[in-house]
């Protein structure tokens, strides 16, 4: 991409791990959480790509983003399944809801 | 159609990998038609023990394979055979405890074998795609595990936390080796390590390496990333807790010590730093807060946090005592740590965790067998010699203090002194306090009350003779 | 031209990220997840990167958000309301000004950074061949272990998510 600095196409990561970090930390319900760790990854996979193609374009950083996809799917089919066995349990998701070990 | 020109591949620097993995495969399909709970662990413990037989005759071995990415030495070695081990003193723990849990037994064998081949490929990995994929291997199958008992509301709730902070610490991970990559234009940890030196993204390098400690910060539960590690240790079921006190955090500082002494070891002077602020606070939160304790498996959790802590000074003293020192004190604290689960496991039944100090009163005469090894494993904690925990902390401190590192080693020390408030706690509870009434038959545990001998033997062995233990994990330090 | 269309695409990323962040009800806020994906997936396209762009659409954007949404949908999720309690806002106000100081502190640092510039990539660059070719040689090895997390995570969900085989003895 000629005339786009490396450090615009970087700052779009920032943002999205920024954005990110705010969502896991403020969401209380246990989705959310996850949608705000999906961005952190993403923000991980924009890092990748770019430095991979600023770099004398090698293909690892390219590599690399795709074990991070597919990590991300094996992190939603885990997350999720203990999320709704969760929810069959204690009727909510709320983080602070959930208080077995709050004595 | 062009010719794909495969790696050289060494096969045996992955057998111990590839045989667990066969044995997860095995037992997962066996859990289909196999409904004997005691039969899978047993075949569990057979193929556990096979595995630790050949990775053991692998001594003397070193290569590396994979187009430099995977490492067989004995610093893999001397952690794989360390996993196995805890593996089967866990599998022998689970055989008791699962009982009447409902807890599919193999599902659950199967994913405590992937965890096994998770944490032995972040102990041989040299390169960070690997060390990243070893470690969610095993991240995700102990997810599961926490939550495996599912009838119970808190583990259900220990997998959830456990599961949130461990893909937000991924996510951290991820960034973090980002930032490496992008300084260094590698993943491999030579690569790296010839590149940390000249790499003119400095501080790029270091944010990279400051956000890998906040990830390895979360995996080995140190402070001031642990908040999870109380409610995650006292939800999970108790055999969990033993597997994740133990060699998850021996897995991840494995990786830990690999990554930082390789890799990163031209910017020790950077991140030590930051290290000696994590050591110092891990060590006195993890104390004082269990101090606040009464519930003797939650003491344990803030425990184990506070045996991380000690395990981060000679991580942060370095060199070669340090480092021998740091693989030292993971073989003694996980006979120790194991046992003392085992204890809680013991005690505790379906529908009765019996887990406060007010449960434990009297123990000491009504269940001598337990009784005798906790003592053990308690005083072996607070370092009292001749056991083993005497033997780690001597090392580690001798490690800080040969290094310079004075004001670590006597935070170090105060702590010990600390800690023991809480471990006789628990021997006071034991053998001073009235118990209640006999209340019913005990029940038979076999294979529980062998993996609480075994460990108990083993503290007292490795603290008599320290100096063959040593010398092994000199041998696997030096190795790197 | 490049440029031009880098800032609309970076910039909408942004508005459809904050859209996640922001939005109360959990089913819209996935909506916007979405919106991201695809857009990082034209990011990704700029980049060159046209395997991995085709995967995000795949794999991210199909398969994992329809699961996403699948779950919420089956959960019947309310909105996230935060509650007007104090400790709420303190934890969001440390939050905010932790996410910020990070965006800051890091890009001070990213805009010293020297690593080379873009030139014309190689014929082929980010297809499937070459990745392809990348994965099944210097990366076997990882590619072989993706299986076995891949397998340990499915396991792991249906293990989480079954019925309950066999009651717990009373």
């Amino acid at each position: 991409m000629p005339g786009v600095p490396l450090q615009h196409v970087l700052l779009v990561g920032l943002v999205l791990f920024a954005l990110g970090l705010y969502t896991v930390l403020t969401r209380r319900n246990a989705i959310g959480i996850l949608m705000g760790i999906e961005l952190l990854l993403n923000a991980a996979n924009v890092n990748y790509v770019a430095f991979a193609r600023y770099s004398g374009a090698p293909t690892d950083g390219q590599i690399f983003a795709i074990f991070v996809v597919m990590l991300a799917a094996a992190e939603a089919a885990v997350g999720l399944a203990i999320v709704l066995g969760i929810y069959r349990n204690f009727e909510s998701i709320d983080v602070d809801a959930t208080h077995a070990l709050r004595h | 159609m062009e010719q794909l020109l495969l790696p050289a591949i060494d096969w045996l620097a992955v057998l111990p990998v590839g045989l667990t993995s066969i044995l997860g495969l095995v037992l997962l399909a066996l859990g289909l038609f196999v409904d004997d709970d005691e039969t899978l662990g047993w075949i569990t413990l057979i193929g556990l023990a096979v595995t630790a037989v050949a990775t053991a005759c692998l001594a003397g071995q070193k290569s590396i394979t994979f187009n430099g990415t995977f490492a067989l030495d004995a610093y893999a070695l001397f952690f794989d055979l360390l996993f196995l081990v805890a593996g089967i003193v866990v599998v022998l723990m689970s055989m008791t405890y699962l009982e009447g849990t409902g807890i599919p037994s193999g599902d659950y064998y199967g994913l405590l074998a992937f965890a096994i081949a998770g944490m032995i490929v972040m102990a041989s990995a040299t390169d960070l795609i690997v060390v990243f994929l070893g470690l969610e291997i095993m991240s995700i199958s102990v997810y599961v595990l926490a939550g495996a008992w599912r009838t119970q509301l808190r583990s259900n709730e220990a997998a959830m936390k456990y599961f949130l902070l461990g893909a937000f610490a991924t996510g951290f991970l991820l960034y973090g080796i980002a930032l490496v990559y992008g300084a260094t234009g590698a993943f491999r940890l030579d690569r790296i390590a010839t590149a940390v030196g000249d790499t003119p993204n400095r501080t790029m390098l270091i944010a990279g390496v400051a956000m890998l400690i906040i990830a390895f910060g979360f995996k080995v539960a140190a402070v001031p990333f642990h908040m999870w590690t109380p409610d995650v240790y006292e939800g999970a079921p108790t055999t969990v807790t033993a597997l994740m006190a133990v060699a998850v955090k021996a897995a991840g500082f494995a990786a830990f010590v690999r990554v930082f002494l390789h890799g990163f070891g031209g910017l020790h002077a950077d991140w030590s730093m930051l290290l000696w602020v994590i050591a110092a606070l891990t060590m006195t939160v993890g104390n004082v807060l269990a101090l606040a304790q009464r519930n003797v498996k939650r003491m344990l959790a803030y425990s184990s946090i506070a045996h991380a802590g000690y395990i981060l000074v000679a991580l942060v003293a370095s060199g070669a005592a340090g480092g021998t020192a740091a693989l030292f004190y993971l073989l003694v604290y996980s006979f120790m740590t194991l046992g003392a689960f085992g204890v809680v496991a013991a005690l505790g039944s379906v529908g009765e965790p019996n887990e406060t100090l007010d449960d434990y009163a009297g123990i000491g005469f009504r269940r001598p067998l337990l009784g005798v090894t906790m003592t053990i494993f308690m005083l072996s904690l607070t370092g009292i010699p001749p056991l083993a925990g005497f033997a780690g902390k001597f090392y580690v401190f001798t490690a800080a203090i040969r290094e310079g590192y004075y004001v670590l080693a006597v935070i170090g020390v105060l702590n010990s002194a600390i800690s023991s408030a809480y471990y006789v706690r628990v021997l006071i509870a034991m053998y001073l306090t009235p118990g209640a009434e006999e209340h019913g038959r005990v029940a038979r545990q076999p294979y529980l009350l062998t993996s609480i001998v075994v460990s108990a033997v083993m503290t007292v062995v490795v603290g008599v003779f320290p100096a063959l233990w040593m010398q092994l994990a000199r041998f696997g330090f030096l190795s790197l | 031209m490049g440029a031009a269309l880098f800032l609309l695409v970076a910039a909408l990323t942004v508005v459809a990220a904050l859209g996640v962040i922001l939005h109360p009800n959990p089913v819209k806020s996935a909506l916007f997840l979405v919106v991201t994906l695809f857009l990082l997936a034209a990011v990704f396209v700029l980049l060159e990167a046209h395997m991995i762009a085709a995967l995000q659409i795949i794999v991210y954007a199909g398969a994992i958000m329809v699961l996403f949404l699948f779950v919420i949908m089956l959960l019947n999720l309310r909105n996230d309301d935060p509650e007007r309690g104090r400790r709420r806002y303190v934890l969001r106000g440390l939050a905010w000004i932790g996410g910020v100081a990070l965006a800051i502190e890091l890009a001070l640092l990213v805009r010293g950074a020297s690593v080379g510039s873009a030139g014309s990539a190689p014929a082929g660059y980010g297809g499937a061949a070459a990745v392809a070719r990348s994965l099944y040689t210097d990366f076997l090895l990882p590619f072989e272990l993706t299986s076995i997390l891949l397998l340990a995570a499915v396991v792991g969900a249906v293990v989480l998510a079954q019925k309950q085989r066999r009651p717990t003895l009373s």
